[in-house]
């Protein structure tokens, strides 16, 4: 009898690996297109309210992660040199988005938060997955706003997402009075963080500023909770950071062209005339380019692109 | 009472024989599996994610052991024509119908609290090793009592369901029995329509049927307070009491028509 089960599971165990290799044999030869389309079936977030009924919860969560996984396929399609979305995995490729630019980013998220309104990550992060300029992100800090302002209806006390709406004026529409504005608002919300007050204040008189902008993010990075905020405002104070060495460099290459009427078109060129002791590389490690025009850039496989958008300001931006 | 008790006892023992217990195990494995992938495919609230993923799969796997044996309770004794012996001994047509019911609400709360352990087990695992700043910043603690409320709440809706489901099963077939349970289930967890569809139509016979209709069909919608629970809003002692209340008052309705029609039966 055992005999008899055993030969039953071996032989199981051959068909399972026949169908298997079978399987495998089809996809070498015959490769599964990833050019499916990723789209909405039901677009609208209250019709699947009614749909998943008791379970709506849940319905929530996975259309969160299908959010997540639609992101971050995107971004890494877009844009491969930044590398997997900080705090997010990088998803399959088979999950990965293809065909079109975030286009379904925000209606996922409408969903997400319509099905459970509570859901606090989808607001605050579905609002940086927004706001980040092209191809890091949609490019549509208007749309961060406005899924900020949802929240906000649902909880009108929540004075991080009137936070986030500050940064989103601040950072990405370079709105100071609209950011200085939201972040009172936010710090007169009772329990609210003190230094909220004062970011209201720097902002309204040094907006644009990249000291400030570099306090309001070392402030984000010591006093957030949520992971993937604190790898975002680290990743911004990297950005922050070679956009300082960039001008150092800059200016470098500009006293060696002026002493020698050369313009460098290598960084052994400043090694040599003792400028740099080495190849100067970003906050990620990665070399920084010199242009045969004597420009210093970022380098194009840098994590740290797309740069900041600089506002012109009186300071020149120091 | 001792027959009552010894026929809900041998319902519970029965659930066992044919491992309906067995669920537990996918259960596990379907919340630890869970616990290891998720952190894989979202970007923080995984211990929201288990909450909502332990408390739809308990009122899942419920509702699914709640209607399938519950249709069979009393049918599967009359297709297997063991009713004649039963109703040969010394015992009352509605104890046979009240005692396979108190079985399977047994049967119920065995699985749910069992789920309840395993929810609360992979959570303390979730819950390992964060800081305690970070676990400050979520919605809920992961080892949040409340969750018993909205566990509790959901057993009080199995209960309700398998009072449904043994109603059908006294007069109509097994698969009747599940369509209609089934079918119960899903109106009563769209009681606000009904409510409402007086505002929506221009018949005024309509919209009071369909509010008489409100008033009359298990509404269920109070049962499910899972999302408040795992939000950390509180759910106030007077709204659970009235609940259970209305729960209570609606199993036992369901039972009297259900021993009723029962002891009217003719087995010949």
């Amino acid at each position: 009898m055992s005999g008899r089960l055993a030969g039953a599971f071996g032989v199981a165990v051959v068909l399972l690996a026949t169908i298997v290799e079978l399987q495998a044999l089809r996809e070498r030869h015959y490769p599964p297109s990833l050019d499916e389309d990723v789209s909405l079936y039901m677009q609208s977030g209250a019709a699947i309210r009614r749909v998943a009924g008791a379970y709506t919860p849940l319905a929530a969560d996975l259309y969160w992660i299908r959010t997540i996984q639609y992101y971050g396929g995107t971004k890494h399609r877009l844009s491969p040199a930044s590398g997997p979305l900080q705090g997010v995995p990088a998803p399959p490729a088979s999950l990965a988005a293809v065909g079109d630019d975030y286009s379904l980013l925000y209606p996922m998220l409408d969903i997400t938060t319509t099905l459970d309104p509570r859901f606090n990550i989808a607001y605050r992060f579905g609002a940086i997955f927004l706001a980040e300029p092209y191809p890091g992100g949609s490019g549509r800090p208007d749309l961060a706003v406005a899924l900020l302002e949802k929240g906000l209806r649902e909880r009108p006390d929540k004075w991080e997402y009137m936070e986030d709406i500050a940064f989103v004026h601040y950072w990405y529409e370079h709105d100071y009075l609209a950011a200085s504005a939201w972040f009172q608002k936010a710090g007169d919300v009772p329990g609210a963080p003190w230094w909220l007050r004062s970011m209201a204040a720097t902002t309204r008189a040094r907006g644009g500023d990249r000291a400030s902008s570099r306090l309001m993010w070392e402030t984000i990075r010591q006093t957030t909770e949520i992971e993937f905020l604190r790898n975002d405002a680290e990743h911004k104070l990297a950005q922050l950071r070679a956009l300082d060495d960039i001008d150092a460099l800059q200016r470098l290459v500009d006293a060696v062209k002026a002493r020698t009427g050369q313009t460098p078109r290598d960084w052994s060129a400043l090694v040599q005339a003792r400028a740099l002791r080495g190849i100067p590389a970003d906050p990620k490690g990665v070399p920084y380019e010199l242009t045969a025009e004597g420009r210093v850039r970022l380098s194009p496989s840098s994590p740290l692109l797309p740069l900041l958008v600089e506002p012109p300001s009186e300071s020149g931006g120091r | 009472m001792k027959a009552t008790a010894a026929i809900a006892i041998n319902v519970f023992r029965e659930s066992v024989r044919d491992k309906v217990l067995y669920n537990l195990v996918l259960f596990a494995i379907l919340l630890i599996g869970a616990s290891l992938l998720i952190g894989q495919l979202t970007a923080g609230q995984d211990v929201k994610i288990i909450k909502d993923l332990g408390l739809s799969a308990t009122s899942l796997f419920g509702l699914f052991i709640a209607v399938f044996i519950g249709i069979g309770l009393v049918s599967k004794e009359v297709e297997r024509r063991s009713i004649y012996s039963l109703l040969a001994k010394p015992i009352h047509r509605w104890q046979l119908v009240v005692g396979k019911y108190v079985g399977l609400v047994l049967t119920l709360t065995v699985n749910v609290a069992v789920m309840a352990a395993a929810l609360y087990v992979v959570l303390a695992y979730m819950r390992w090793g964060v800081p305690e700043a970070v676990v400050r910043a979520w919605d809920a603690p992961p080892l949040d009592p409340a969750l018993l409320v909205a566990i509790g709440l959901i057993l009080v809706e199995l209960m309700l369901v398998t009072a449904i489901a043994v109603f059908f099963s006294t007069f109509s077939t097994p698969i009747l029995s599940a369509g209609l349970t089934f079918a119960l289930f899903v109106v009563g967890h769209f009681s606000a329509d009904l409510r409402n569809f007086e505002g929506a139509v221009d018949s005024p016979m309509a919209g009071r049927i369909t509010r008489a209709l409100y008033w009359v069909l298990p509404n269920l919608v109070q049962f499910d307070v899972k999302a408040n629970v795992v939000h950390g809003l509180p759910v106030p002692f007077g709204y659970v009491a009235l609940a259970v209340a209305y729960a209570v008052a609606y199993i036992a309705l369901l039972m009297t028509i259900s021993v009723s029609v029962f002891s009217r039966r003719d087995f010949k």
